[in-house]
């Protein structure tokens, strides 16, 4: 029943989850082959069970999970055996596990031990497998870092993990997993927590030793962009069960399932820009900006104190910002990570002073422009309810130990705005303007999933009637769809109150769709401002091509990404 | 890593200068000296002293003299002599007095850590990896029977017990035949058969918060992604273990030494007092009593010394052990 060429087939695979008050059916009769030398996407949203999966086929499933039933065919020189029939922690498992199959995944900053060295952890992995001595697998370990392309590999090879940067360490951890040659590669959202120019140069790599070692590949990521451009197969997988799978082209072109059209249109949306979004008026030059920031910058760590080491410069986060923020405008500033947006964005707030340059805020068109860098406490209050913040993380923004009401109604407290049953009406207005049930305001955030936590946090924003909000990657944590609705939500609420948004990410598509206009910021400085689809189709600045060309493109039949501009080329 | 701990050293110099400031201060706070806590039990004992010998017993002790001047001469005496000064009390220098009780508080406190850390950490590992196992909650619930008792009638039982049941004479950790003989096997056989009360009363209720910490500790260690590498590596499980989460989860092991060394000194002073333990503890506690203002302070000063030294070497094993903190 095997078909010939495949090396790893799944069948009727189910793992469930004792819980303490029910049983949870993570995966459901999955059903999938891996062939030598292709790649295998697994799709689905978070908490669809493919990570479950994933790690299943190497027997590592944590404490409450049980495997109920199923087969995983690994095949062999003596015929196919079926790992499913081992048992866990077997030498069998143990052998198969980093010897036949190997893992990366979601983490690189966590996903390597603190405290050892990088080679000794590869060592490690290599004399596990491999009869040979400590000094052959030392070289084993330097040839691949070489692999990996790290460089000075015999020096980076007794580095500490905290020492490497978070695309280094995902190539340590490629090494790694490819130690001992396994003929399948588990790679488990493996570019998820990276830039986008480095994610292209880690999916390259993984694919460019695919090929060379002919290995069987299961991708596992809930970006669609992704799949278009590596996989050969998709499957889909939605609450445990694979709902459709197919060819990759077939998939993208043809899909049947309306799950799957369902992750594709957000996707596809999300890239097409705001679709039909006329200019607001506000942009003639007649207007004058809401938000005016000149000269801003922010210096770390300047030799001020009296015990500095330092090489007496400190690192310049921010470098000479200039932008305008105007009525009404949604304002997108791009960038990798450590480019300064997130500290521009913190600075107009002034949760973190600039060290020098001005932000000027105008109320309205009437009101005389006032200079946030010199208020003093009273006023900075007072621009505080004018100008608020959406964070990121929707799990640790809210406070698990306030009630809904209580963590929406805290800007109105604290601005001794309203209490009583003005507030409450008022929390009911702002949770029913966010899509969320009223009667929802005396539960805790424990109840809500990420999506419903986010409008949450966008209500907080809102309760005080701001002029402009600061949203720093105030999607980045969400599901694809989530994540479209959400985005949705905040260009109503603009439609309805004429907000203006500052809205930092290190999502193209996303800063694309939501945003009229986009500054790109590269090592603290403003590389290039203009309005959002010339940015995001003609480019100008070698910087943002190179970025926008590492955009991987939904759809397998354009692969973008294979022909982007490297750092070289620039 | 060597200009670190002499950063460290230099820093030690000015915290020093402030607590034996504070430590002479707090001395002198109760009201009276010396010479007024002496006087009032010779008049209890009906004995009386003219004033004369009272102003001449002032001088001689120097109590006449301002309390900076006194200060200065006291820590001077330390700076330039090593002279603690003279024990008011006993009569006998300071230093000789400290000297008399460190070996034997060092002995037991050192035989408790070490217990501590035996019994805790496969006690720990165990009850993080079975978490909520029938093991780890028998071994909780023990934990915290430890936790709660207090250390002096854990004391107390044990005494009688080993009185009642196995016939030994108990308190102090010689008997008194050995007391002054010199070393011998048979010496430190009796040594040992005095000593597993006070290293079992004092490392119970250390264990049992050792435990504690190691296994939440651990437990959030264990679910962390690394452990999944190692296991993805196909290392055997004990091994992954072993090598990975337990390695970092064992800080807390390590800065325990930090407050260990202060503890020598003024802990667990109710328990070697009900066990008469030859320790520093009781001699501390009856110098502040009685206002025996130079061992008083004396100690005081060698505790605060005694923490930071701790400190220094739970820092330097901590680096030594954690790269993370080493390059930082």
């Amino acid at each position: 029943m095997m078909k010939p060429n495949a090396l790893l087939s799944v069948r009727n695979l189910s793992i469930d989850f004792h819980l303490r008050t029910h049983v949870l059916h993570a995966v459901r009769d999955v059903t999938f082959d891996l062939k030598r030398g292709k790649t295998m996407a697994l799709v689905g949203e978070s908490g669809s069970g493919k990570s479950v999966t994933a790690r299943g086929l190497m027997r590592i499933i944590d404490k409450p999970g049980r495997m109920t039933g199923g087969q995983i065919l690994l095949d062999g020189p003596d015929g196919p055996v079926d790992v499913a029939q081992f048992k866990e922690g077997s030498r069998e498992v143990l052998g198969i596990r980093g010897g036949r199959i190997g893992l990366i995944f979601q983490e690189p900053m966590s996903s390597l031990s603190p405290v050892h060295t990088i080679g000794s952890q590869i060592v490690e992995a290599v004399r596990l497998h491999k009869r040979v001595s400590k000094k052959e697998a030392r070289v084993r370990c330097i040839e691949l870092l070489r692999q990996v392309e790290i460089p000075q590999p015999e020096l980076m090879t007794d580095r500490y993990t905290f020492e490497f940067s978070g695309g280094m360490r995902q190539r340590a951890m490629i090494a790694m997993a490819l130690a001992c040659d396994p003929e399948v590669l588990i790679a488990d959202e493996p570019t998820t927590a990276l830039d986008v120019t480095t994610q292209a140069e880690i999916l390259d790599l993984i694919k460019r030793l695919q090929d060379e070692r002919g290995m069987a590949m299961l991708l596992i990521t809930h970006d669609m962009g992704i799949v278009a451009e590596v996989a050969d197969e998709v499957a889909v997988m939605r609450f445990g069960k694979i709902v459709e799978q197919g060819p990759v082209d077939d998939i993208f072109h043809a899909s049947r399932h309306p799950y799957t059209r369902q992750l594709l249109d957000a996707t596809v949306k999300l890239e097409s820009g705001a679709a039909g979004r006329a200019l607001p008026a506000s942009l003639a030059p007649t207007v004058a900006p809401v938000l005016s920031i000149r000269n801003l910058t922010k210096i770390y760590g300047a030799p001020s104190r009296m015990f500095s080491r330092g090489s007496g410069r400190g690192l310049v986060a921010v470098d000479d910002a200039d932008l305008d923020l105007f009525p009404g405008e949604n304002l997108g500033i791009v960038g990798e990570s450590g480019s300064g947006k997130t500290t521009l964005g913190r600075m107009i707030l002034r949760i973190v002073e600039p060290t020098s340059g001005s932000v000027t805020y105008r109320a309205d068109e009437a009101a005389s422009p006032v200079d946030v860098t010199t208020l003093g406490k009273a006023d900075l209050r007072r621009y505080h309810q004018d100008v608020r913040l959406i964070f990121q993380d929707p799990f640790a923004s809210l406070n698990p130990r306030m009630t809904v009401k209580q963590i929406i109604g805290d800007p109105l407290v604290i601005s001794k705005a309203m209490s009583g049953r003005a507030l409450e009406a008022r929390v009911a207005e702002l949770l029913g303007k966010v899509g969320l049930d009223p009667l929802a305001m005396e539960r805790y955030p424990h109840a809500f999933s990420g999506g419903q936590r986010q409008r949450i946090g966008i209500a907080r924003a809102l309760a005080l009637n701001p002029k402009v909000i600061v949203a720093d990657e105030a999607t980045s944590a969400l599901d694809v769809s989530i994540r479209s609705q959400i985005l949705d939500l905040l260009l109503d609420i603009q439609k309805q109150l004429h907000l203006s948004f500052v809205f930092i990410s290190h999502d193209i598509s996303v800063v694309r769709y939501f945003c009229d206009r986009v500054a790109v910021m590269h090592r603290g400085k403003v590389v290039e401002v203009g309005d959002a689809e010339s940015i995001c189709t003609n480019p100008s600045q070698p910087y943002t091509k190179r970025l926008i060309s590492s955009v991987p493109n939904p759809d397998p039949r354009n692969k973008r990404m294979l022909h982007r501009l490297r750092a070289d080329q620039v | 890593m060597l200009a670190y701990v002499a950063k460290r050293v230099l820093y030690m110099i000015p915290t020093l200068f402030g607590m034996s400031l504070i430590a002479f201060m707090i001395i002198q706070l109760p009201p009276g000296d010396y010479l007024t806590s002496l006087l009032s039990t010779m008049a209890d004992g009906g004995q009386n002293l003219d004033e004369a010998t009272i102003a001449r017993l002032r001088t001689q002790y120097g109590l006449d003299q301002p309390v900076h001047v006194q200060y200065f001469v006291w820590i001077g005496g330390i700076l330039t002599r090593g002279d603690f000064g003279y024990s008011f009390e006993w009569n006998q220098p300071v230093s000789t007095l400290i000297w008399d009780r460190m070996g034997s508080t060092l002995l037991i406190s050192l035989a408790s850590l070490l217990m501590v850390w035996a019994i805790s950490l496969p006690i720990g590992i165990y009850s993080a990896v079975r978490r909520h196992s029938f093991g780890d909650h028998a071994f909780t619930l023990l934990g915290f029977i430890g936790l709660a008792v207090p250390n002096f009638i854990m004391a107390l039982t044990l005494m009688y017990a080993s009185y009642r049941f196995l016939g030994q004479s108990v308190g102090g950790i010689f008997s008194p035949a050995f007391v002054d003989a010199p070393w011998s096997l048979a010496k430190l056989t009796d040594m040992l058969s005095h000593m597993w009360i006070p290293v079992i009363v004092i490392a119970m209720s250390g264990t049992a918060a050792m435990i504690r910490i190691l296994r939440a500790n651990l437990s959030d260690e264990l679910s962390k992604p690394y452990v999944i590498t190692a296991r993805a590596k196909g290392l055997p499980e004990h091994k992954v273990i072993l090598k990975y989460p337990v390695r970092i989860a064992l800080n807390p092991f390590v800065s325990s030494i930090g407050w260990v060394l202060p503890d020598l000194v003024s802990g667990v002073t109710i328990t070697a007092i009900v066990l008469n333990l030859p320790t520093a503890g009781p001699l501390l506690l009856r110098a502040l009593v009685g206002q025996d203002m130079y061992l008083a302070g004396s100690f005081i000063l060698l505790m605060g010394v005694l923490t930071l030294v701790g400190m220094l070497i739970s820092d330097i094993l901590l680096a030594v052990l954690d790269p993370r903190i080493r390059f930082n």
